[in-house]
């Protein structure tokens, strides 16, 4: 099919020209890109969407390369590219003399960047290995300021009469100011969108404007000082998420990954296909030389320049970069929808060729879109680059890597040696210390990694498990391996207490079935502010508590009942065991198959409930105290205040006196035993 | 030449040649004799005591683990069992060698033996009582470990953690399992197909040992 050939930003380019052929055939003018809309509207999301999802540790593993690549790189391109393009203008007649060295310059400068535009949307579909996409990613991020300050200083250089020394040495100082200005102003944003994030909780419904605001804000007063936006922007992406993340609702996180990703994907969208119409529409001045020779020396400048890099890199790297991740690395080094604004916005008064500039910028990014994005899909198979592994992150892999980390930091330690574990480490305690107080709300604050991996990861499950109707099918990878298989208990050999009698049996499950298809409505009242019940996050807290429980009671019934507890196969019972159904929480028209576990304190006692207790006291003297008083178990406490009208199943001390709740509680709730295919991993099995 | 600079005595011990062969600057290995006396406080042998002295080793929490691993008879590959009471530089620079990073030119035969004895350092520190498997409790104890910089946290959330990962490794490594099979503890092989996905000969290894000693610079 032509989409697994060409890739999605070549069509988009052709659909532009299309539409902008059409609007010309129709005789009206087709609009041009303008610059402004470009970077203050289409170019944030998709950044930001960069930032805010980067995968922080492969990047800062290898920052050194990427920092070297984009300004050594970038440097080396602007330069080389300029002066050999003012060397063939020299020599190219009458028709190319007049351009200058800087207005050279200025050209090779607009050029040589790579664009991130254009390397996300051919890397993302060609699924390469994270080290070389986070390297050719990371660079087109990075190199940002480097083409910042040099067009600037150009464009400003073009209008002096003379430029001196010292101009070139505060164009140098200048570079470290737009860099780390930007940085510095994208960090203090991202500080302060985490600080609001932590007040948050009353107001679930607006958490996701205010990463986007601040992000937006950051951005804004970055290109505000002439520092640079791209690295303001993710700057604060990298910095405010974990502690954002840490503090807003899973809703929440939900809405702003589906917003960045819409954001961005219409903003490539539209970027492409403004490129393909704005070259029907464009002035265009076709030079041959010119053309031909900036796109022959724009190859050469890369190639040279990703080699002679890769040498002086390797030098220093532990995994070296081999001639086949130099390929790719130069292959990958696409133009796009920056450098055409930033030849759109060279004004005519100083620079009268701008139009063959554009020309010749339009070449070359149609060039590297075309040419190298479709190819470079069957290069990659051709040389078997190897592709993205797609590996879940797993518990196992957790535990040992923080195993590793630590190790690794305590050999420096022992070394003597403060290297690049020593001082990770020193950051990490200095964020769990005081960074992490300051701006994650609450108990989150003080959770370990390994506990919030471990919750998430629970979570999905919980999810999926949800998602898939209760009863239905768990992830094969754990589905057949049950605590049983790992930490087999031996039974008790002798009962406690001597068998019940058939009659106790029959009470006890006529109480066990009625509880259980009894329902209860409660009347919300409507708030605009409060969410819809989220089932998503209730159900997981309802079954969690459900599961604790279920647990106990299952190793306190197994212990007293001789019949093994019965196995009820109506819908009713099973769903009951599994978690909550997200559906539970409307009316539905058979009411008796609700399939809600209520735990009524309020409801009269019946009669024999009570014989029941004074037949076996030991029943329910040894069980676990109510669940707000207790801490065992990975119970996801949400701090949240119960917004007004939550089915709050679970009331506390509404009533009666805390033994007549548990009694009830006891008989409500059965904790039966799980049917063997679900294998719910983390319910014990009949212990 | 480079040899000279090795301390008399210990000219021509397996480790310094061994590490000598991989081209690792005499230089270092002064640095890290250096550092042993520093240690022993001028003894021949160190102590678990010695390495007390160590500051930020306290905020480690796996630290109880390192030490051990530095006193295990299996890891100085000696014949026996155990524990040593006390370690020479030799068996320091034992140690320190399964922290030396990958050569390029290594073949398949090397780098494979390569990664197993790095595997083979991180299972015995799981391992703690030396019967080559790591059981459910040991795994436990390395995960509370693990969490152990968080004094206010309980017990089960460590051994729901533990109980949870056991069983992801008992079916990556057994597959299906019927209610009655027990799986004992991850052995040796099983370790090495946990591990299998990541590269432990690129991330295993301390700067210091690198050939070239200029600044780190990835």
């Amino acid at each position: 099919s032509v989409s697994s050939i060409v890739p999605e930003s070549c069509l988009l380019i052709v659909v532009g020209l299309l539409v902008g052929g059409l609007i010309k055939g129709v005789g009206e003018k087709p609009p041009i890109l303008k610059s402004d809309i470009f970077f203050l509207f289409l170019l944030p999301p998709i950044i930001l969407d960069a930032g805010y999802f980067l995968p922080l540790r492969p990047f800062t593993e290898n920052l050194g390369t990427i920092l070297i690549f984009a300004v050594v790189g970038t440097l080396w391109n602007a330069f080389f590219l300029g002066g050999l393009m003012y060397a063939v203008c020299q020599l190219g007649g009458p028709g190319l003399n007049h351009i200058g060295l800087l207005a050279n310059l200025l050209f090779g400068s607009i050029i040589s960047a790579v664009d991130p535009v254009a390397v996300l949307a051919v890397f993302e579909e060609i699924h390469i290995n994270e080290l070389l996409h986070i390297l050719v990613f990371g660079e087109s991020l990075l190199n940002d300021a480097v083409t910042v300050v040099l067009y600037h200083l150009f464009e400003e250089f073009a209008s002096f009469e003379q430029v001196t020394i010292l101009d070139i040495i505060l164009g140098f100082l200048s570079f470290f100011v737009v860099s780390l200005g930007g940085v510095l102003v994208g960090v203090i944003y991202g500080v302060i969108a985490a600080f609001t994030s932590r007040f948050t909780s009353h107001i679930r419904v607006i958490e996701p404007l205010f990463v986007f605001l601040y992000s937006y804000m950051a951005y804004l007063s970055a290109e505000l000082f002439h520092l640079s936006g791209i690295m303001a922007l993710i700057a604060a992406g990298v910095v405010m998420r974990p502690y954002v993340e840490a503090n807003i609702s899973h809703k929440s996180h939900t809405t702003i990954k589906y917003f960045l990703k819409m954001w961005s994907s219409v903003s490539e969208t539209l970027i492409f296909i403004f490129l393909g119409v704005s070259t029907v529409a464009g002035h265009h001045y076709w030079n041959w030389t010119f053309v031909i020779s900036t796109l022959f020396f724009c190859l050469i400048a890369r190639v040279l320049g990703v080699l002679v890099l890769t040498w002086f890199i390797n030098k220093f790297r532990i995994v070296k970069l081999t001639p086949k991740d130099q390929f790719i690395i130069a292959y990958g080094g696409l133009r796009g929808a920056i450098a055409f604004s930033l030849g759109y916005l060279l004004d005519y008064k100083h620079f009268g060729m701008r139009d063959m500039f554009l020309t010749a910028i339009i070449t070359v990014i149609f060039f590297t879109v075309f040419v190298q994005g479709m190819t470079i899909r069957p290069l990659v198979d051709l040389l078997a680059v190897k592709k993205k592994q797609e590996t879940k992150r797993s518990i196992n892999e957790e535990i040992h890597t923080q195993f590793l980390d630590h190790l690794l930091t305590g050999i420096e330690d022992i070394c003597g040696h403060y290297g690049h574990h020593h001082w990770k480490d020193k950051l990490n305690r200095f964020n769990k210390k005081y960074v992490k107080k300051c701006l994650i709300a609450g108990e989150r604050s003080k959770e370990p990694q390994l506990i919030a991996f471990y919750h998430k990861m629970e979570m999905k499950q919980a999810i999926e498990l949800v998602e898939s109707g209760g009863i239905g099918k768990i992830p094969s990878a754990v589905s057949t391996v049950s605590i049983q298989n790992i930490n087999p208990q031996t039974l008790p050999l002798e009962r406690v207490l001597p068998a019940l009698s058939k009659d106790k049996e029959e009470e006890i499950r006529k109480i066990l079935r009625t509880n259980l298809q009894k329902t209860r409505q409660r009347l919300r009242s409507y708030n605009r502010h409060t969410l819809v019940a989220d089932p998503y996050e209730e159900a997981w807290n309802q079954m969690l508590l459900r599961r604790q429980k279920a647990r106990q009671l299952e190793q306190k019934m197994n212990n007293y009942l001789t019949v093994p507890a019965h196995r009820v196969d109506s819908p009713t019972m099973s769903r009951a065991r599994i978690g909550s159904d997200p559906l539970a929480y409307e009316p539905k028209e058979d009411s008796e198959n609700l399939p809600i576990i209520t735990i009524d304190p309020a409801s009269p006692q019946s009669p024999e409930s009570v014989d029941l207790m004074s037949d076996e006291p030991k029943g329910c003297s040894g069980l676990p105290p109510s669940p707000e008083e207790d801490e065992e178990g990975l119970v996801m406490r949400v701090k949240e205040p119960s917004s007004p009208g939550t089915d709050d199943v679970f009331t506390p001390g509404t009533s009666d006196s805390p033994s007549n709740q548990r009694m009830l509680r006891c008989l409500s709730d059965p904790g039966p035993r799980p049917e063997p295919e679900e294998g719910e991993p983390f319910i014990p099995k009949g212990q | 030449g480079q040899a000279q600079m090795v301390p008399r005595h210990l000219r021509g011990s397996a480790p310094v040649t061994s590490l000598l062969s991989l081209a690792v600057t005499s230089e270092q290995i002064e640095h890290l004799h250096r550092r042993f006396k520093q240690l022993s406080q001028d003894q021949l042998t160190i102590r678990k005591e010695n390495f007390d002295s160590i500051p930020d080793l306290e905020f480690n929490p796996i630290r109880g683990k390192i030490v051990h691993a530095f006193f295990d008879k299996r890891n100085l590959r000696q014949e026996s069992d155990g524990l040593a009471d006390e370690i020479n530089f030799e068996d320091f620079l034992t140690i320190m060698s399964y922290f030396r990073p990958i050569e390029m030119n290594m073949d398949e035969e090397q780098l494979d033996r390569f990664r197993k004895e790095k595997l083979k350092f991180l299972f015995h520190m799981y391992d703690s009582d030396h019967d080559g498997k790591i059981t459910l409790q040991e795994y436990r104890n390395v995960v509370e470990e693990l969490l152990s910089g968080n004094p206010h946290l309980e017990k089960e959330s460590a051994r729901s953690i533990a109980d949870g990962a056991m069983m992801e490794a008992a079916s990556i490594c057994v597959g299906q399992m019927g209610p009655d099979q027990v799986y004992e503890g991850i052995t040796f092989e099983d370790f090495l197909k946990m591990w299998q996905g990541i590269d432990i000969e690129t991330k295993m290894h301390v700067r210091f040992l690198n050939v070239d000693t200029i600044a780190h610079c990835y």
